[in-house]
């Protein structure tokens, strides 16, 4: 079966837009949770975010485009079109059929969705925008970057919530092996507005703390919850093969193992699915838990699920016996975006063989028994990463990344 | 290598305008009734579009618990009952499987937008306040807000705790869950899978936003007769709501099992036409590319097929388009299969309508009977294909084809083949 590899990559974060600025952010440890910006919290009990401050959609967004976009498949387009950079791909070498699109979505663009039910309701159906019809909807990405793109092939849009990322790349790779040889995937999303907010409260998972350095402290004593941000990556997969015959600049990595479960209903009274999921990608990449090198967690900051996904790692692996991560936070949680930034950023550590750290944790709760790699990167000879996700509703996905050696 | 899995369809499961469950939907297709209606669930005077095809859904004759009742949108409750019929309908015995081995696939363009629209209007006060209240939100709201919740309900339901996702491509929606179940069950990471879709958009925020781009028809004088594909006097597409769930098996092991297999899923493709979000060129070039990657991987000849369930959605773009799709795929072979559009009779549910039209398609195999086209008494002299018009056919088809057209560019097709019409 032909091996699907990541090519390109197209980073927009919280402490970084770009691959380069975000690299290096990560690695300094730089953390972009602050106060909220983009709307006045102070009605509401959580005030912090990740926001992306420094993105100018003019720049990226024509004018015709900019009325009929939110600002989530703004940033979804820019990530798309730095992606493809990145590859050195000319898409007009490529058949049209032979490219698609698979990208995961959240609650849709929410943001724009906000602005016309207010029109609605407010002032009357005549004020609703004639672009609501699909600018909202959760199909928005991947449309959108296919017509720019000019990609007719195989595509798609999954949603499982936080999971998204991994879920969108696991079935991009299928195409991949079907056939296609080049799929856009991945994630961006951003729900920064009060109608995206509230819903997210009513979750009660998300940290009341104001202090940007101890809101989200996962694996900690006194996890209280997470941080929410925006952005995600958008990466280029290829089939291995013609990668290697056009000359690709860059081989990130092998998406070498995928699977995804979902956990039991709340009563069932049987096991969550995490550990599944984690063991079927390693089994899928034809490996052994030994050969994982790196863990990038899920890293709710939810005292349960981080005792659910620690008890998954160390039934896994061991007690402290791989290191873990969880640089998201620097970035906060992205929804369908955050998997799929985790993905790049296990890339990149690959790549440069070291593992990017969690800051703010000081000491992690010794009772979860995980190697938390914690404040300073750990410099460390990488071959395989392994990613964990967990989306609202018991969703669980894994992803296995395999660095290629030229 | 080892032999291509293949994928059986055991159990249907539908809520439909017109009557709930798959025994009433299918009396509705047979004999062309049209279940579009004046809407009833808000006062739809100030719409240009006044129609839509409405479910008689009563949550709790249909079995949902007070609690299921609460917790769950319009459409995730149509999605439980369906999944519940489905089931029942293949005799699968879920709690002697592996629960890892049962997948949960979900079509949904538009998630729950019904409760999404409710809350907002309690939270924002009507409008009033764009920081809207948190101290107003229900406890479900975030549930609403991400929908994949709803693939999560509905594995509840089947004790599936393998991949789970809803998966939502515009109007293709329907078709594409049902083809990313069949890929699960073919690579292997499920032996079974209860897939299809779900749509509750009949709201005042559907009704607006496809106001404001004409696409929904205003012809409200005769509501049954609103909505009008291939005919000359269609005004557009009516709204339409329900779901369409079914169990998917790998074959063999339906076979051995002695389930009831209604139809095989032989061939599935999806493309984009990277043209437009909601336009469509008129040469079908696209929607054509994905009827002829069907029939490769079916290892079908565009000859063989029996019967097209077309998108059908009333509106005379997607007519032209369609129409030149299928010329363009099946050659002179297209003025010879009878066509039909069951949304002349249950409107467009959005996410919903491709696994609607499924259920329709493996029933028109099971039964050799073809759903007319209702409201086609004028045929629009440029489309001159067979498109089946008013009364329900007596015919058996082996090979049946299925496609959908969506915002964002979508286009996809699916092949259905009669058990036993191929070793």
């Amino acid at each position: 079966m032909t091996a699907a590899v990541v090519t390109g990559l197209g980073v927009a974060a919280p402490n970084g837009l770009g691959t380069q600025a975000f690299w290096k952010a990560t690695l300094a440890g730089q953390s972009a949770l602050a106060p909220l910006t983009r709307f006045d919290p102070a009605p509401y009990p959580s005030v912090l975010a990740g926001e992306i401050k420094t993105f100018v959609a003019e720049e990226h967004i024509s004018s015709r485009l900019m009325p009929q976009t939110d600002h989530m498949t703004r940033l979804a387009l820019a990530a798309a079109d730095w992606a493809i950079d990145d590859a050195g791909a000319d898409l007009r070498h490529l058949p049209e059929y032979g490219m698609g699109v698979v990208t995961a979505a959240s609650g849709g663009a929410v943001e724009f969705g906000q602005r016309e039910l207010e029109n609605l309701w407010s002032r009357g159906k005549e004020y609703v925008s004639a672009y609501q019809s699909f600018a909202w909807f959760y199909a928005v990405n991947t449309g959108q970057i296919s017509i720019r793109h000019k990609m007719r092939g195989p595509s798609g849009v999954l949603l499982t919530e936080q999971a998204g990322g991994i879920d969108a790349i696991g079935h991009a790779r299928r195409h991949i092996r079907k056939g296609t040889p080049l799929v856009l995937s991945g994630g961006v999303d951003s729900a920064l507005c009060p109608w995206g907010w509230v819903p997210q409260l009513t979750t009660a998972r998300m940290s009341t703390v104001a202090d940007p350095d101890r809101a989200y402290l996962p694996f900690s004593a006194d996890a209280s919850g997470y941080v929410v941000g925006e952005g995600g990556a958008v990466v280029v997969l290829e089939d291995a093969v013609s990668a290697r015959e056009r000359g690709a600049p860059h081989i990130y990595g092998e998406v070498a193992g995928y699977a995804a479960t979902l956990d039991p209903a709340p009563a069932a009274g049987r096991p969550p699915g995490l550990r599944r999921a984690a063991e079927n990608a390693i089994a899928d990449a034809g490996l052994t838990p030994q050969d994982i090198d790196v863990v990038f967690a899920d890293a709710a900051g939810v005292p349960e699920l981080d005792q659910a996904e620690a008890a998954a790692v160390t039934g896994l692996f061991g007690r402290r016996a791989v290191p873990v991560t969880a640089p998201k936070t620097m970035t906060g949680r992205l929804l369908a975006g955050g998997a799929a930034l985790d993905v790049a950023t296990a890339l990149l550590a690959l790549r440069e063989g070291v593992i990017p750290p969690t800051v703010n944790v000081r000491t992690p709760a010794p009772a979860y028994g995980l190697d938390l790699v914690v404040d300073q990167p750990r410099d460390s000879n990488l071959r395989s990463a392994l990613v964990l996700a967990r989306g609202f509703g018991g969703f669980n996905a894994a992803l296995v990344l395999r660095r290629c050696d030229h | 290598m080892t032999a291509l899995r293949r994928v059986a369809i055991t159990g249907l499961g539908a809520v439909a305008p017109g009557g709930i469950g798959v025994k009433e939907y299918w009396e509705l297709l047979t004999a062309g009734r049209s279940a579009t209606r004046t809407i009833s669930f808000f006062d739809p005077s100030p719409f240009r579009s006044q129609v839509a095809a409405e479910c008689d859904f009563d949550p709790v004759s249909a079995g949902l618990t007070p609690q299921e009742i609460r917790r769950l949108d319009r459409a995730a409750q149509f999605a439980v009952v369906s999944t519940r019929e489905a089931l029942a309908d293949s005799g699968l015995l879920v709690d002697r499987l592996d629960p890892g081995r049962i997948g949960t696939s979900i079509g949904s363009a538009v998630g729950c937008t019904t409760s999404l629209e409710r809350e907002y209007v309690v939270v924002s006060d009507g409008g009033r306040k764009w920081h809207v209240d948190h101290e107003y939100a229900v406890p479900e709201l975030y549930r609403h807000f991400v929908p994949n919740t709803m693939a999560a309900e509905v594995a509840w339901v089947a004790e599936a705790e393998g991949p789970a996702a809803v998966v939502s491509t515009g109007c293709t929606s329907g078709l594409d869950a049902l083809g990313h179940a069949v890929e699960l069950i073919r690579e292997g990471s499920a032996d079974v899978m209860v897939a299809g879709a779900t749509e509750a958009p009949i709201s005042p925020i559907t009704s607006a936003c496809f106001d404001a781009i004409h696409a929904t028809t205003p012809h409200n004088d005769e509501p049954e007769r609103a909505c009008r594909p291939f005919d000359r006097t269609r005004g557009g597409l009516v709204l339409g709501e329900g779901a369409a769930i079914m169990v998917l098996e790998e074959w063999e092991s339906a076979r051995k099992r002695g389930a009831h297999i209604y139809a095989e899923i032989a061939g599935f493709a999806a493309r984009c036409n990277a043209y437009h979000m909601t336009g469509l060129k008129p040469d079908g070039r696209e929607m054509a590319e994905a009827i002829d990657a069907a029939l490769h991987e079916a290892r079908l000849s565009p000859q063989s097929i029996g019967y097209i369930n077309a998108h059908g959605s009333g509106t005379k773009m997607n007519d032209r388009h369609e129409t030149g799709a299928f010329k363009r795929s099946l050659g002179a072979h297209a003025h010879d299969v009878p066509i039909s559009s069951v949304k002349s009779m249950i409107g467009h549910s959005l996410g919903a309508i491709g696994s609607l039209e499924i259920v329709a398609c493996a029933l028109a195999i099971e039964h050799g009977v073809l759903p007319p086209t209702a409201n086609l008494h004028t045929p629009d002299p440029e489309l001159d294909l067979d498109y089946i018009p008013l009364t329900a056919r007596e015919q058996q088809a082996d090979v049946v084809l299925s496609v959908g057209s969506g915002f964002g560019g979508f286009q996809s097709a699916m092949l259905l083949t009669r058990p036993g019409a191929r070793s």
